[in-house]
C-alpha cells in the first residue's frame, strides 16, 4: 500500500471522475482547468459547498463548491425543471453530485490507498462564510468551468496513522437567514 | 417492447438522473413511475403494473430491503426484477438484498452502457 500520493495522479483521477459524471450521467459539458495545490482555503465563500468524508487506512475529505447560480443551473439540468433559488432540491442535487464524483475518485484511489468507506455528504449554502477541514495536508484542487462559471472539486488524503483531528468546521462571518 | 418502470429513491435528483441515463441508453420506455420511499412504491404497485424496478436501499419510512421483502412475498410482484441502487457505503446491504431476491445492483455513478446491460440481462 502506498504511503505517498502523487498530486498529478490525484488531479488526473479527479478530472476524469468529474468529466465522466457530468458527461455520462448528467449530459452537461464541463471544461477542466489546471489543477493546483491549496494549503490555505479562502477566507470567505459565497455559494454552495459540500463535503464528504473518506476513511480507511487513509483518511480524507472530498469537496465540491460553486456559486449559488451555478448550483441552480446544474440542478435545473439534473432535475429537468427550472430552478432559480437554492432550495432543498438544489442541496439534494449537489449532495448527489458530490457523492458520485468523490465516490468515483475513491474507487480509483483504492488501488493505491486500500479500501475506504464514504460518508454521507453534507451540503452548505450561504454567503460570506469560511469552511475549513483541520487536517495538515494540502488539498488538490481541480477547477472546472461550465459556461464560464466555476466549480471546484477538491480532495485531501492522509495516512490514518499520521492524521491529526479531522473536522469540518463552518465559521460563518455573517449569517444569511432564509 | 417498451417497459413500464418504477424508480424508488428519496433523492429526486437521482430519480431524474436515472431517467436521463435510461434515455441515453436508448432503453425503450412506456411509463416511468417515481416513488420517494417503499411506502409510496407499494401504493403505486397496488394500482399499476411494472416490468422493472430500480430501488435505492437507504430511504425513510420504508427502505429498499423492506420493500424488497414485501415484493418477494406477493405473487403479483415476486417476478418483477428489482435492481438496487447503491453507494459505496452500502455494500453489506447489497449482499443482504441479493439474499432477499434482488436481481442485481447498480453502483453510482452508473453509465448508459451499465444500465443497458443490466436491463438486457434481466428482461
Amino acid at each position: 500500500m502506498a504511503n505517498t500520493i502523487e498530486q498529478e495522479r490525484v488531479s488526473e483521477i479527479v478530472r476524469r471522475a468529474t468529466e465522466e459524471v457530468f458527461t455520462a450521467m448528467l449530459g452537461v459539458t464541463v471544461r477542466a482547468g489546471d489543477a493546483y495545490v491549496e494549503q490555505s482555503p479562502p477566507d470567505h465563500f459565497d455559494g454552495v459547498v459540500s463535503f464528504i468524508g473518506l476513511a480507511g487506512a487513509w483518511v480524507g475529505t472530498g469537496s465540491i463548491s460553486c456559486s449559488s447560480e451555478l448550483a441552480c443551473s446544474l440542478s435545473s439540468s439534473f432535475l429537468m425543471t427550472p430552478i432559480d433559488v437554492v432550495d432543498e432540491q438544489v442541496l439534494d442535487a449537489m449532495g448527489e453530485l458530490t457523492n458520485m464524483i468523490i465516490g468515483s475518485v475513491k474507487n480509483e484511489m483504492e488501488a493505491n490507498l486500500g479500501p475506504m468507506g464514504l460518508s454521507i455528504p453534507t451540503v452548505i449554502h450561504g454567503r460570506n462564510f469560511a469552511a475549513r477541514s483541520l487536517g495538515r495536508d494540502a488539498w488538490t484542487v481541480v477547477p472546472f468551468w461550465s459556461d464560464d462559471r466555476r466549480l471546484d472539486v477538491k480532495v485531501c488524503f492522509t495516512p490514518k496513522d499520521r492524521a491529526a483531528a479531522h473536522e469540518h468546521g463552518v465559521r460563518p462571518k455573517a449569517f444569511l437567514l432564509t | 417492447m417498451p417497459l413500464d418502470l418504477l424508480i424508488v429513491d428519496d433523492s429526486a435528483a437521482i430519480r431524474k438522473i436515472l431517467q436521463r441515463v435510461l434515455h441515453q441508453a436508448e432503453v425503450p420506455l412506456r411509463t416511468v413511475y417515481e416513488a420517494g420511499d417503499g411506502v409510496e412504491a407499494l401504493a403505486i404497485l397496488k394500482e399499476k403494473t411494472v416490468d422493472f424496478i430500480f430501488s435505492d436501499i437507504n430511504m425513510p419510512n420504508m427502505d429498499g430491503l423492506e420493500l424488497l421483502t414485501h415484493l418477494k412475498s406477493k405473487e403479483e410482484w415476486k417476478k418483477v426484477p428489482v435492481v438496487m441502487i447503491t453507494t459505496e457505503g452500502s455494500q453489506a446491504k447489497v449482499m443482504e438484498a441479493a439474499q432477499l431476491g434482488a436481481a442485481g445492483y447498480l453502483k453510482k455513478p452508473f453509465t448508459p452502457d451499465q444500465i443497458k446491460d443490466k436491463i438486457a440481462g434481466l428482461i
